[in-house]
């Protein structure tokens, strides 16, 4: 027998023998833990971000900042420009939730004075004069969701105020304004991230998939347009918008500009990602098979980029919420009766009004929270969608 | 290694590959400008006939894997044409476009390395194996599913595991879940692109047997790519050698261990470790390194690392002959070397 037919029997019989063992193993992992790995990508990414307590808390916080501001108008005692003069600059009030032993929310009345000497507004509570809390109590007339009339508030006073953050120079009552505010903080996120989707996601899959010069001129495009630093960048285009326009024209005018910047981030991700996928086999075994390339791309390409489409609409939130805080802020964003939490921010602008009405602060502590919230779902969605990649 | 029985040679060709070259250009700086190709598939010239399996070997980075897949169409070719068998005739597989080439692409398929690469994590074994089918219409519903079923039980996989995901799969397993994708649309010929060299080497057996089975059963042509000499041994009719983009070898499978007749042939078979403890090859060892793809050496590309290597072959561009029946070689001097088979190189 010659050297190498000895050595492919003796190949043979090796294969042989492990096969056997090897199927064996192979059943016993199959029925004990690997079975518990046979699950879809999607399930997988749910047991992983549920056990992510922040990014849990963080999803917690921001559905029910969504449900807040869906339902503003009617779980606000008074409506936005609703003026009550007496009360300027009133102090936070305290709640009293008990009232001997029993379950009777309250606030003590107030009495409002000048300092003689420093003629500032000084409020003073009255012990004797106790103002209970009614739950669905009628009040201001407003329409729920813009759409349907209604005068039921979740909580009011019958006299007197009850002002949870406080009120500012006008008398306006800033819990309701604050609460009302994230309606347009919140939504212009929204709406500027779907409009950056749609741009960035077509946009960068195009040119992860085709490549070519489009790509090329996509690619240096993004490049010029986040070569800009965004602040001035945002505020030369705000400071363009004719100042006869509508508030509605603004506030979309306003998304449209801080989409601008914001589909480079997702055009750039996406196209990383396709251009990756793109040289996956199982895509060139769809190719060989025949299919087209928008089978290709809605089959394969689109739901493997889709986590990532919504991990990074998330984390782009955050950035949006802030710039047009920061625009408004700076009285280039949205302008009054329009209110955001950014608007309502400037009132907060000198060191004095901050020393002596720290209240007025309140909607930073929001768009605090909401990003920080933002940013702990996004952070966890990215770690459940794929820890290597994104 | 297996005889071809086949007695009426000719009219069995099945694939015929002529001067087929692929370069990728290299693209540098703003606007792209070419710099150079990679010459990954040069002038490669052979044909296949029905039923047989030709074993492609060579190092890394030699071309094979470009070379089976410009033969399928997934890159476009750069020179040359491939012909393919359909219907009793041979028809011009670049000269296809739209459902025409949709409708080839039923015909050949391709088996790929990674068993993990090549498996989309997101779809279930039956939303992968019924992709070709849905693409082209074959088959629907629960014809669908027993079609998938079906497929499954011949690479000899549970048909209850149908609506699992990859990942719940061994790499044995899930190269099964790729060989019954290939075989769906009942192509002829099937491009196995190193289909085992992820695998362990029990699985390895396994699979080539599996291959081998379904061929027999299926009547299957093979294009057998690996890297090793005793892979392609056992499953290959004829084994052709690649080195930077050409062929350098190609003969019966027998033949090219007995005798070969290209010095790089005679070098990679003295690589190929011996199981006796007792006997060692003299093993030949390049000199140098492989010259990069982009700028191969002139003359004979292997002249840099040759022994023998002659002043004409610094120069000159050796032919592509066939010195003897099925027998082609790519060197000046095949006639008059005498090269070491694998057996007598021994100690
Ligand atoms: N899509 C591509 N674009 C540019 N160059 C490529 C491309 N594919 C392959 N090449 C180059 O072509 C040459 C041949 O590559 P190929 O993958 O065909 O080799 P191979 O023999 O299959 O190697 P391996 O054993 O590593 O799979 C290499 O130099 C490689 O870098
Ligand atoms: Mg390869």
């Amino acid at each position: 027998m010659n050297d190498y037919q000895e050595k492919s029997n003796y190949i043979k019989k090796l294969y042989e023998q492990q096969s056997n063992l090897d199927q064996t193993i192979a059943h016993q992992m199959m029925s004990s833990e690997k079975l518990a790995f046979a699950t879809s990508q999607w399930r997988m990414m749910w047991r992983k971000f549920i056990r992510n307590r922040t990014a849990v808390i963080g999803g917690i916080v921001i559905l029910l900042f969504y449900l807040v501001a869906l339902f503003a108008d009617f779980i606000v005692p008074y409506t936005l420009q609703q003026r009550m003069t007496q009360y300027s600059f009133l102090p936070p009030q305290r709640i009293h939730f008990f009232y001997e032993g029993k379950f009777q929310p309250f606030v003590y009345g107030i009495k409002g004075s000048r300092d003689p000497n420093t003629l500032m507004r000084v409020y003073v509570t009255d012990p004797e004069k106790r103002i209970p809390i009614r739950f669905f109590i009628r009040g201001e007339p407003y329409k729920l969701m813009g759409l349907f009339p209604a005068n039921i508030h979740l909580f009011g006073v019958e006299e007197g105020i009850v002002s949870l953050m406080g009120t500012d120079g006008q008398g306006r009552d800033m819990f309701s304004r604050v609460i009302i505010g994230s309606q347009i903080s919140l939504t212009i996120g929204l709406v500027g991230v779907a409009l950056s989707l749609v741009i960035g996601a077509f946009l960068g899959v195009y040119s992860g998939y085709f490549g070519g010069w489009i790509d090329n001129l996509i690619q240096r495009i993004i490049e010029i347009i986040r070569s800009f630093p965004p602040i001035p960048l945002w505020m030369a285009l705000t400071a363009a918008l004719p100042s006869h326009w509508s508030p509605l024209k603004v506030y979309f005018a306003i998304t449209v500009i801080l989409s601008l910047i914001g589909w480079t981030w997702l055009a750039r991700q996406l196209r990383g990602k396709v251009l990756a996928l793109r040289e996956e086999d199982f895509v060139m075994a769809a190719r060989l098979s025949g299919a087209s390339n928008w089978w290709i791309i809605t089959k394969h390409l689109i739901p493997a980029t889709f986590s990532h489409i919504i991990v990074i609409s998330t984390l782009s939130m955050p950035s949006m919420i802030l710039a047009e805080s920061a625009l408004s802020f700076l009285g280039l964003g949205l302008r009054p009766p329009l209110t955001s939490w950014g608007v309502l921010l400037q009132q907060a602008q000198n060191i004095q009004v901050l020393l002596l009405y720290p209240w007025l602060l309140m909607p930073g502590f929001f768009v605090a929270i909401s990003i920080l919230a933002f940013n702990f779902l996004g952070d966890g969605l990215r770690d459940a969608a794929d820890p290597y990649t994104v | 290694m297996k005889i071809n029985n086949s007695k009426d040679q000719n009219n069995n060709i099945i694939l015929e590959v002529k001067n087929l070259t692929k370069y990728f250009p290299i693209y540098r700086g703003f606007l792209r400008r070419v710099v150079g190709n990679v010459q990954a598939v040069d002038n490669v010239s052979f044909s296949v006939k029905g039923g047989e399996t030709l074993g492609i070997v060579g190092e890394s980075g030699s071309g094979k894997t470009t070379l089976g897949r410009v033969i399928l169409r997934a890159y476009e070719p750069t020179s040359g044409d491939v012909f393919f068998r359909k219907n009793g005739e041979m028809i011009n597989v670049f000269s296809l476009e739209g459902s025409e080439l949709k409708k080839l692409r039923r015909d050949m398929q391709i088996i790929f390395q990674d068993p993990y690469s090549s498996l989309n994590p997101r779809k279930t074994v039956m939303e992968i194996i019924s992709e070709p089918l849905l693409i082209h219409g074959v088959s629907r519903g629960e014809e669908l599913k027993s079609r998938v079923g079906e497929l499954l039980e011949m690479v000899g996989l549970n048909v209850q595991h149908m609506n699992r995901y990859p990942n719940a799969f061994s790499g044995g397993q899930r190269q099964r879940i790729g060989i019954a994708r290939a075989l769906a649309l009942q192509p002829k010929l099937i491009v196995c692109d190193e289909p085992v060299s992820a695998l362990d080497v029990s699985v390895q057996a396994q699979v080539i047997n599996l291959l081998e089975d379904l061929q027999n059963e299926l009547g299957l042509t093979y294009l057998f790519i690996s890297h090793d000499l005793s892979v392609v041994e056992h499953i290959s009719n004829r084994i052709a050698v690649m080195y930077l983009g050409s062929i350098m070898e190609m003969a019966p499978a027998h033949q090219l261990y007995q005798l070969p007749k290209h010095p790089y042939t005679e070098a990679l078979l003295s690589a190929v470790p011996t199981i006796d403890p007792h006997t060692r090859r003299i093993r030949i060892i390049l000199p140098g390194e492989i010259p990069n793809p982009s700028a191969p050496p002139p003359g004979c590309k292997f002249h840099t690392r040759c022994r023998y290597v002659q002043e004409r072959c610094k120069k000159e561009v050796p032919a592509w002959e066939e010195i003897s029946p099925e027998h082609w070689v790519l060197c000046h001097f095949s006639k008059n070397l005498h090269l070491q088979g694998i057996e007598s190189i021994k100690v």
